[in-house]
């Protein structure tokens, strides 16, 4: 990774972290549990560099099993955590 | 990577903050959430379409695997045990950011021969450190919301030296990774190391500062992605990991001054039950006055204005059904019937009203503790309901007690109380609850859900 590329990587981290901040701000306590689940969800992102690191030919690579291993950790972080949350959103109802 | 893949990661990128945003509002959360999952499915078909075709085989048999496990856990588990799940998809998120980057070191520096560079040296190594870390600190918070690990705070002398001295080692093991970087052992050695300062650092916390570790290891897990994202050189890994890992700290941040605790507090690992503990045994018995379900309806027939208070108990008896028929039933005889919700009652802010929603009560009858607190002195009869030190009033008066500061509700200003618990047993801070002393405090001792659905029977007669 050059320098350049990595400074522009920081702004975005800097940028995001921030956009992070602003968003959580204003949230009730009501849906403290849901926004915990569905951000969880979100952090299962990982699941892209789960992908990207399958992508390996040699099957007795030791770098394709992590690979393949953190593939199904990251699934089920990103498909439990959704229909969690969404379970749980469902319930919010106003009579 | 082609400008249409990094185009999708863009959007992507964009539909995640507009979800989240969306989750802020109780009207949009559940499409938030949708908007959410569209933006993750957007990353992931981008990038699966920059594998190799003969790849896509494993990956889908991966994803089918991991799939089956999500949609299980998530459907089949009762709403009570939302927190521990929630630690345990977390904890696994960062256990694959750990595998993804060691996959990736390995690739390169063993399978390709290849040296990395410095910075993604150093990437490498946060995201092992910090997905190890989550991932046994989620476990540990699992098992112990479990009842697998007991809740207490598991203390021992010189243990904030030893998590200092871990992390230091780590740092240090990092140093040696980076000077020698073909070599994996030094990248082995800080995975190892990871896995047991998570659990170290997590084992002193007691059960009621659990809401806080499971938002600030969420944090962490985001963390972790985003500096998978530096490895990989993946902008939505990034900005996705920013995203989580910056509103997992503000949502901790808020937790703490609900609890009254500060966050460096927090950030030291072990904090909990480690000053106060003093009075517990010293303490004389409380004296309280006992009253049966008969004479409970009785009043309940009395009152024109009810506040219910919800606490742990009421989920661990799993009562919130018996509760909305009594609230029903008393909303028939014009009592006007609402529900305190304190923002650390039950195992996560807005437990409770996830699962008094579960039990079909619109959301509008749950009030905040800021909004509602100045009504006790106002109200008939406030009806305790597995709630303990959240309605402890020697918060506010007494400064050597464990929760001395802790923000809480005010019932002792009702004109009546009725408490019901299984039994004398203390809650979380495991410590006496002056309340239950009160002259207009009235105990109702029984299971929640058979208590209240007793109670329901008898106001129906009178």
């Amino acid at each position: 990774m050059t320098v350049e590329s990595f400074i522009i990587l920081l702004y975005i981290l800097v940028l995001a972290s921030y956009v992070g901040f602003e968003l959580i701000n204003k949230i009730p306590p009501t849906l403290h549990t849901p926004l915990m689940s569905g951000s969880n969800a979100i952090s299962g992102i990982t699941i892209v560099g789960a992908i990207i690191a399958c992508n390996v030919l040699d099957y007795g690579s030791i770098s394709k099993w992590l690979g393949m291993t953190a593939l199904v950790l990251a699934t089920v972080n990103v498909v439990g955590g959704y229909a969690l949350t969404d379970r749980m959103l469902k319930m919010f109802k106003k009579k | 990577m082609s400008l249409l893949i990094q185009i999708a990661y863009l959007i992507a990128s964009i539909l995640f903050i507009i979800g989240i945003k969306m989750l802020g509002r109780t009207k949009s959360a559940r499409k938030g959430n949708i908007v959410s999952s569209i933006g993750m499915f957007i990353a992931i078909l981008a990038t699966v379409i920059q594998v190799e075709a003969i790849t896509l085989v494993d990956i889908l048999i991966c994803v089918i695997i991991g799939s089956a496990i999500g949609l299980f856990i998530a459907y089949k588990v009762q709403m009570t045990k939302v927190p521990e799940m929630v630690a345990l998809f977390n904890g696994f998120g960062g256990l694959a950011s750990l595998a993804v980057a060691l996959a990736d070191f390995w690739l390169n520096t063993q399978e390709k021969s290849l040296i990395i560079d410095q910075i993604t040296g150093i990437s490498v190594a946060i995201s092992i450190l910090i997905g190890g870390v989550t991932f046994t600190g989620s476990m540990v918070a699992f098992l112990k919301l479990n009842g697998k690990i007991s809740g207490r705070a598991i203390t021992f002398s010189g243990q904030h030296l030893i998590n200092l001295i871990l992390l230091i080692v780590s740092i240090g093991i990092t140093v040696f990774a980076l000077n020698n970087v073909s070599d994996p052992v030094y990248m082995i050695i800080l995975a190892a190391l990871s896995l047991i300062l998570g659990i170290l650092v997590v084992i002193p916390i007691g059960g009621a500062d659990m809401p806080v570790v499971i938002s600030l290891l969420n944090s962490y897990s985001g963390m972790a992605a985003c500096a998978t994202g530096f490895v990989l050189n993946n902008n939505v890994l990034i900005v996705a990991g920013a995203l989580v890992g910056a509103s997992g700290i503000i949502l901790t941040q808020i937790m703490c001054k609900a609890m009254n605790r500060s966050l460096v507090n927090v950030l030291l690992g072990g904090f909990g039950q480690t000053t106060g503990n003093a009075s517990q045994s010293d303490e004389p018995e409380i004296a309280v006055k006992e009253v049966g379900v008969e004479e409970a309806a009785q009043i309940f027939d009395s009152v024109s204005s009810l506040i219910i208070v919800p606490g742990y108990g009421m989920a661990v008896a799993q009562a919130q059904h018996a509760i909305r028929e009594l609230s029903e039933l008393c909303e028939k005889r014009n009592i006007n019937v609402r529900f305190a919700i304190h923002p650390v009652a039950g195992r996560m802010p807005g437990h409770m009203n996830v699962l008094l929603a579960e039990a079909n009560i619109s959301y509008d009858k749950l009030i905040e503790m800021d909004e509602i607190n100045d009504d006790f002195a106002n109200t008939d009869l406030v009806f305790v309901v597995g709630a303990n030190d959240v309605v402890n009033p020697a918060a506010k008066t007494n400064p050597k007690s464990p929760i001395f500061g802790m923000p809480v509700l005010n019932v002792e200003k009702a004109q009546t109380v009725i408490v019901t618990k299984r039994s004398m047993g203390k809650g979380y801070a495991g410590i006496e609850n002056e309340l239950f002393g009160a002259d207009n405090c009235l105990m109702l001792f029984g299971d929640a859900k058979q208590t209240i659905t007793k109670l329901v029977s008898e106001l129906k007669e009178l």
